[in-house]
């Protein structure tokens, strides 16, 4: 039978198998498995059947604790199910999994294994996860690449029907699930020879059904319950045999034989490593190549991790065996060693006197935690250390553990020889398109040749102009190497700005070749060039390739998307394919991509790829010379703390790997305010001020996501000093004094050149309408004097927070923003908000925050911008869960309304002793306004003095919580996906708790964060995933459901349609003695328009009723005020004219006109309805007054 | 009874009224009720190359831009596969679906096509069973430094390259800027095209005092529009030995018999339509008809062109000695 090859990731090559031989699908997106259950919903709505005939349902769920219901659900009913999950989703699954396994329920949940959230939060890989579950009753069989994944997906799926016992098919987070590999793609026959129709109808068999109706599920007693849980023993006693069975059977049909556990290396190894997942396919390598040299060594990968298969284990160890090191890519804290590691001294030890070889010593180690590279070299040390008098019995690799000294040494700069492949590196920006075309050239050397091709992907922690690095392999058999490529035959880089802030070139081997993309002309080139990156190339006889791609691509139409060029580059320079092959290859693939969109988008690729060959030149360095004196940028600037200096600074030049474990704090606990020192300079463009054209709106300061553009007003003679291009304007508004000038500042490096700020801008150039009060104009020329100008701006006083009025929208975007320079996407509409509580409240301010877009670009590492002000207060911020984020913030509240009634006991105990009208005056203080807080906070320093004077243990303990006795404004922030889906559970408790409590909703109307799956927030008529064709039901409406409570201050705001609203929102919320809940509007890039126009598109959807922005404010019914003030006047402008400006609904127009039609009716209707729901509300609370 | 056919680009027309290009021309449900209110032929909604590419662009840019960007979100779209429908096609097939539903004459319109792309969309059109194409080629030159003769020389290449790939027949919807249009005409006729619409009507440009910005706006017509229709028809009637299709200031059947009288087969309109509705239609042929009957023409051909330059008693009226004309007759 003619063999079929497809280049994919192991997502990819699960979700072919899974959707094929399972009826339903249940799933809650999460990283990194989110693409399984993406995949399957393309597939269903494509209309593709699985083997019996008909189109799998697959339904997105409200939490992975829901999908696994729908799964057991779904099982009992009789569907073959399954469901893809990965870290904390799998947590939440196992209630379920419990029950599944204990009703000896046949399926097969497919995880891509991830860190779990302990000290911080992690999305990569390790098993932390599937050896969370292993009490469950699931089986466990790992995959340890995309081929493997592949078919045990389907060898999973004939052993569980068989044996009952459920599996739990895992493979590396990332490593495996994103690797891009060519793998031999199981065709249907072969599905369906593995899949027993007489299985199936078991299965299907045991359904409940009012036909043949029976109980499941019943609630036992101490009579029966023990027994019942033994009785399932002999289905697990059974499970290896049927496994090995099935993938005898596999073997058979395919070529390809598996075994419980498989053996490489020497025949006569003594000393054997023992692992799973993708580390072993290195460590498979690693030992062949080593064992090929004569050494006596060999390695163990073990497919089915639970139940351990003791005979099937001592059989696969050589009988020459002196050692064995089992590793676990995963930390059990406290624990004498990792489940493998129990798992087979239990099986040695209890089987020692049949063993056919001595007792060998074994080791325990950890590897790999969080993705954690796990290369040749570290293997070689396992052995090194194995192979020592008295080799640590327990240890890590890959670290350096200077605290408990676990770690082994190691060889970092051995690697493995192998001319039979070519290894390539390509650094890219992530909307250049350098991943994308890597991707696509893998499927072309994949489809084209009978080569073998791989490509691992790794991104940085910024979601605005972040750096990728591909790394490409490609050789004539399987490749085996999951690590990063560690010296490559060529590297490309695709920015030229990254050579001078990154030593990237040593990852080049001697003689490599190395492709520049770059603005400077030939002539230039050397001369512009790090010298660090001269001196490597000229001491490493490096072969030097250039091109200014940004130019092909202005010329051929291409924008600024330079993947088709660079691709270009790479096969010409390669030659991986004779050129005219390969160009023919890139062709054909455009024209698959874009064939049946526009021919003239095939066209401009075709012109770009034929340009390319034009302008691609080799660089002749042989009579240049060493003569630049560019060095490398700093990678951190300004005054930084010592920690951040040594160890942000390491984590910001990707150097954090070489970090010991005594510079990281033990509990999670970093710094705060640490992005100010980044200086990313991403932005193409920045805005430039003319206080000339300015109305002083301050709408500018408001809207920007990053912070970037500051307002002040300060004293003229502040002026002195000023660095040259520091401009101001006479300051308007009397408070401010007669000599008060006003200016606005930009810190030109941290801005992203979104030109949120311009679009905003409501003064034109009187002379020349074209600009504004605020224009972009290029960086480049600007950096050196806005940084100046920038550190002038930050030295000046700013304005006294008391004279500044809190609830105007203006004078508001005076106060010091304690949010900054976050790695959030340019022009991101969650930012703003966030940035405005920090002005207002963010000295006293704690915050819980779900995970989701804001927990990652507010707390993801090397650098957050959540601030300190200068007397070092500042927003103390935490992320738990996704789930719990509300419960969370709760906990928070009840501490510290907990301290603060301790003090106050204690405070009015002391009375006697301090001063008492101060005290009274403590006690009974109204915290509402900032002036109130600020007066309090006189008070309680002066308490404090008092206190530090008195020597009780009372005075002390007062001290210690006397900080409470200042109002603390307690934040609960999140996305939709939290508080719409997951969380809402939560947030519904919290919201009919009373608490004083403030519940921030950065509402996209999807999940952003990963990736765009439709949330119960997600509009009519958007396209999203898991509704391809536009969805078709209508938002949640979580904003009525709050004010349901009636005592809960409730605003839905969009900054963009009313600032001042939004102002006040935010100021009425916190002051509000009670729950308050603000439901705010956020562009995102997953809405697919350009971001500029955020803003605009914010008033669009208030304008035409499809955002109604209200204010329900409880606290006004006792002053005989209506409590209920909508901030809008209804629909004025068609639902069209605001949705049809995003890729999200116009791309329905453009796919089925019928829907976007019933969509658009649909979404005229809620608009209308929401309106009269709300002016009846209105009304109705007036007529009650 | 009298014969209101006509013939114009080699077809024969019921009569003279044929619906311009607009919305109303975009759906095969306007076109049924304007064939039913009398209409002789239709002139389709156009195909904007310029915008099926923005749409196009723009889709992929957005679909495409945050791609493979970061870690958790490698895209923020279901997979592209699934939008393989974002192209022209849907407009060829109501093309299609229209050409089949109804008896008239369909006429293809093609508006701001790039330079390869004319050709393309042409043919498209053909094989989508229009019966001729109408070409607007939608051209302001905005710089200062570019020949006037390039402009026209961009204009007969396009109708040669047309000319050369279809067969039906082409029509062009002409600029009333050119120094001498009836050169111009004349040029465009030597080109191969088979009928001139007398004028393109575009869109006004207005300067809003509030946001301090331009505006762009649908320029409805007027019968007093009509003027320029009627002296540019009528100087080129004898002229060319092309048919002539009056276009601006249609708006009654008054209208019409004078666009005939000054030498156009056919008329084309929009505005009305927008203004009084379909069915403005047949009350415009009512009107042609007991016109014709009262004053005892049998046919429709029998007045074209019979108030051309060439056929009238007061010429003068064309030129632009009328001015002065027009001042010296008035009468205080």
């Amino acid at each position: 039978m003619k063999k079929t090859f497809i280049t994919v990731d192991a997502n990819e090559a699960v979700a072919r198998v899974a959707h094929k031989i399972n009826e339903v699908i249940a799933i809650y997106p999460i990283t990194p498995a989110s693409p399984m259950g993406e995949l399957s919903d393309v597939y269903s709505s494509k209309g593709e059947k699985n083997i019996f005939g008909q189109v799998p349902e697959v339904y997105e769920m409200q939490s992975e604790g829901g999908a696994s219901g729908a799964v057991h659900g779904s099982l009992q009913a009789g569907a073959i199910t399954t469901t893809f999950t990965a870290s904390q989703g799998l947590l939440l699954m196992i209630p379920n999994m419990y029950k599944i396994a204990g009703e000896l329920t046949s399926t097969v949940f497919h995880v891509a294994s991830r860190s779990i959230a302990n000290q911080a939060l992690s999305i990569f890989g390790d098993h932390q996860d599937v050896m969370g579950v292993r009490q469950t009753g699931f089986a466990l069989l790992a995959s340890g690449c995309g081929q493997e994944a592949h078919d045990f997906a389907l060898i999973a799926q004939a052993a569980t029907l068989e044996a009952r016992v459920p599996f739990l098919h895992f493979f590396d987070g990332f490593r495996t699930s994103h690797e891009v590999s060519k793998i031999e793609m199981l065709g249907e026959d072969i599905l369906r020879s593995m899949i027993h129709t007489d299985l199936v109808n078991a299965h299907r068999k045991r359904a409940l059904t009012p036909d043949n109706p029976f109980i499941r599920g019943t609630s036992q007693n101490p009579d029966v319950y023990f027994q019942t849980r033994e009785s399932v023993n002999k289905y697990y006693l059974a499970v290896p045999e049927i496994l090995q069975k099935q993938m005898d059977r596999f073997a058979a049909l395919t070529g390809r034989a598996y075994h419980l556990f498989d053996y490489v290396g020497a025949k006569d190894a003594t000393k054997v490593i023992m692992l799973m997942g993708s580390g072993a396919e290195a460590a498979d390598e690693t030992a062949e190549y080593l064992a090929n040299k004569g050494e006596k060594v060999g390695m163990i990968k073990v497919r089915l991790a639970l139940p351990f298969a003791v005979d099937a284990f001592i059989e696969a160890l050589p009988k020459t065996v002196k050692a064995i090191a089992v590793l676990d890519r995963t930390k059990e804290s406290g624990s004498l060693g990792e489940p493998l590691y129990h798992d087979v001294v239990t099986a040695l030890f209890e089987n020692s006197d049949i063993l056919p070889f001595e007792m060998p010593k074994v080791m325990g180690g950890r590897f790999g935690l969080s993705s954690k590279e796990f290369t040749p070299g570290m293997i070689k040390g396992i052995y090194d250390e194995m192979g020592k008098p008295s080799p640590k019995k327990h240890f890590t690799i890959g670290i350096n553990d200077d605290v408990t000294h676990t770690s082994l040494e190691y060889d970092e700069n051995f690697y493995l020889q192998n001319d039979d492949m070519y290894e390539a590196m390509f650094y890219g920006l992530g909307s250049d398109g350098t991943v994308g075309a890597n991707k696509n050239t893998i499927k072309i050397i994949g489809a084209d040749t009978d080569k073998y091709a791989q490509g691992y992907f790794v991104y940085d922690s910024k979601k605005s102009g972040a750096m990728t690095v591909s790394h490409v392999r490609i050789a004539s058999k399987k490749i085996k190497s999951t690590y990063a490529i560690q010296k490559a035959n060529f590297l490309a880089v695709h920015q030229a700005v990254f050579l001078e802030k990154f030593d990237i070139l040593p990852h080049l081997r001697k003689g490599g070749t190395f492709l520049l993309n770059t603005p400077y002309p030939k002539d230039e080139l050397w001369h512009r060039l790090p010298k660090i990156v001269q001196e490597y190339i000229k001491e490493n006889d490096i072969t030097f390739y250039a091109i200014d791609a940004y130019e092909i691509a202005k010329q051929t139409g291409m924008g600024r998307r330079i993947n088709t060029i660079m691709q270009t580059c790479f096969f010409a320079i390669s030659k991986i394919l004779p050129i005219d092959e390969a160009i023919d290859s890139i062709k054909k693939s455009i024209q698959k991509t874009y064939g049946k969109k526009s021919d003239l988008i095939v066209k401009m690729n075709y012109d770009a790829v034929d340009s390319t060959l034009k302008n691609l030149y080799k660089v002749d360095t042989s009579l240049m010379g060493i003569d630049s004196d560019i060095s490398l940028s700093p990678i951190l600037k300004g005054d930084m703390s010592p920690f951040v200096d040594e160890i942000t600074r390491k984590l910001s030049a990707f150097m954090g790997d070489s970090i010991p474990v005594s510079k990281f704090p033990a509990d999670g606990t970093w710094p705060s305010g640490t992005t100010q020192f980044e200086k990313r300079n991403i932005g193409l463009e920045v805005p430039v001020w003319d206080p000339d054209v300015c109305i002083q709106c301050n709408e500018c300061v408001e809207v920007c996501p990053h912070s970037v553009i500051r307002a002040n007003v300060f004293d003229a003679s502040l002026l002195k000093g000023a660095p040259e291009g520091f401009l101001h304007a006479e300051a308007k508004g009397k408070e401010f004094g007669e000599n008060a000038v006003y200016n606005i500042s930009v810190s030109v490096e941290d801005c992203t050149g979104c030109t949120l700020c311009v679009e905003v801008c409501p003064a034109k150039n009187k002379s020349q309408t074209n600009l504004k009060a605020i224009n972009m104009h290029d960086q480049l020329p600007l950096r050196e004097s806005g940084a100046k100008i920038w550190d002038f701006f930050t030295s000046l006083p700013t304005v006294d927070r008391d004279i500044v009025k809190h609830n105007s929208s203006k004078e508001a975007q005076f106060l010091e923003p304690l949010f900054e320079f976050s790695g959030a996407c340019p022009g991101c509409g969650e930012t703003p908000y966030i940035k405005l509580a920090s002005q207002l409240f963010g000295d006293r301010m704690i915050v819980a925050n779900a995970t989701g877009c804001t927990s990652i670009y507010g707390g993801n590492l090397p650098t957050t911008p959540w601030k300190k002000n200068k007397e070092g207060k500042g927003p103390a911020w935490s992320n738990s869960l996704f789930e719990d984020n509300s419960e969370f913030g709760l906990g928070f509240r009840l501490a510290i309304d907990n301290h603060k009634n301790r003090a106050e006991i204690l405070l009015s105990e002391l009375k006697d002793k301090l001063d008492a009208q101060l005290v009274d005056e403590i006690l009974k203080a109204v915290q509402k306004t900032e002036q109130d807080i600020n007066a309090q906070r006189s008070r309680v320093t002066k308490l404090e003095d008092a206190l530090k004077a008195m020597n009780t243990d009372e005075a002390k303990e007062l001290l210690q919580i006397s900080e409470y006795l200042v109002k603390k404004s307690v934040w609960i922030m999140g996305g939709d996906g939290w508080a719409y889906d997951i969380g809402y559970g939560g947030l519904d408790h919290v919201l009919a708790s009373g608490k004083n409590v403030n519940i921030l909703v950065l509402d996209t109307q999807v999940y952003s964060n990963t990736g765009g799956q439709q949330s119960k927030a997600t509009p009519t008529g958007a396209v999203a995933k898991f509704a391809a064709g536009g969805k078709s039901g209508v938002a949640k409406d979580l904003a009525a459901m709050a004010v349901a409570y009636e005592n809960v201050y409730v605003a839905k705001v969009a900054m963009g349609a009313n600032n001042t609203a939004t102002t006040k929102a935010f100021i009425e919320a916190e002051a509000y003695d009670g729950v308050s809940i603000i439901i705010a509007y956020s562009q995102c890039i997953a809405h697919g328009y350009d971001l500029r126009y955020g803003m605009q598109q914010q008033k669009n959807a208030v304008n035409s009723g499809v955002w109604p922005i209200f204010r329900f404010n409880p606290s006004l019914i006792d002053s005989g005020t209506n409590p209920m003030h909508l901030d809008y006047k209804g629909p004025k402008i068609d639902v069209k004219d605001y949705m049809y400006n995003e890729t999200r609904f116009k791309m329905v127009e453009k796919m089925n006109k019928n829907s976007a039609k019933e969509f658009l009716q649909t979404a005229r209707h809620t608009a209308q309805t929401q309106y009269k729901r709300y002016k009846t509300l209105e009304e109705e609370y007036g007529s009650k007054l | 009874m009298v014969d209101l056919t006509t013939k114009y680009l080699g077809m024969t027309l019921k009569n003279p009224l044929i619906a311009s290009a607009s919305l109303l021309t975009g759906s095969l449900d306007n076109v049924k009720k304007l064939e039913d209110s009398g209409i002789a032929a239709v002139v389709l909604q156009s195909i904007f190359e310029e915008q099926i590419n923005k749409e196009i662009h723009q889709i992929d840019h957005f679909l495409f831009r945050n791609r493979d960007s970061f870690s958790e979100a490698t895209e923020f779209f279901p997979q592209d596969e699934d939008f393989d429908h974002i192209r022209p096609d849907a407009y060829l097939e109501e093309v299609a679906r229209i050409k089949q539903s109804v008896d008239i004459p369909v006429i293809g319109s093609l508006n701001g096509v790039s330079d390869g792309g004319w050709i393309d969309y042409a043919t498209k059109l053909q094989d989508a069973g229009v019966d001729a194409l109408e070409l607007n080629v939608t051209y302001v030159p905005t710089d200062a430094t570019l020949n006037p003769r390039e402009v026209e020389e961009m204009y007969i290449k396009t109708i040669k390259d047309l000319k050369a790939h279809v067969k039906i027949p082409l029509s062009l919807k002409m600029n009333s800027c050119f120094t001498n249009p009836a050169f111009t005409a004349k040029q465009f006729e030597d080109a191969g095209v088979n009928a001139l619409t007398i004028f393109d009507n575009p869109t006004l440009v207005d300067i809003d005092l509030e946001e301090l910005t331009t505006l762009t706006k649908v320029n409805l017509t007027s019968s007093s529009s009509l003027s320029q229709t009627l002296r540019w028809c009528a100087i080129l009637y004898n002229q060319l030995d092309i048919d002539l299709c009056a276009n601006t200031g249609i708006h009654s059947g008054e209208d019409v018999l004078k666009a005939l009288m000054s030498g156009a087969k056919a008329t084309s309109f929009a505005s009305v339509l927008f203004q009084k509705g379909i069915s403005e239609v047949s009350i415009m042929l009512e009107f042609i008809e007991q016109w014709m009957i009262e004053k005892e023409y049998k046919s429709i051909t029998q007045m074209i062109g019979s108030i051309s330059l060439e056929h009238t008693d007061n010429p003068a009226a064309f030129e632009r000695s009328s001015y002065m004309h027009a001042l010296t007759t008035y009468r205080y």
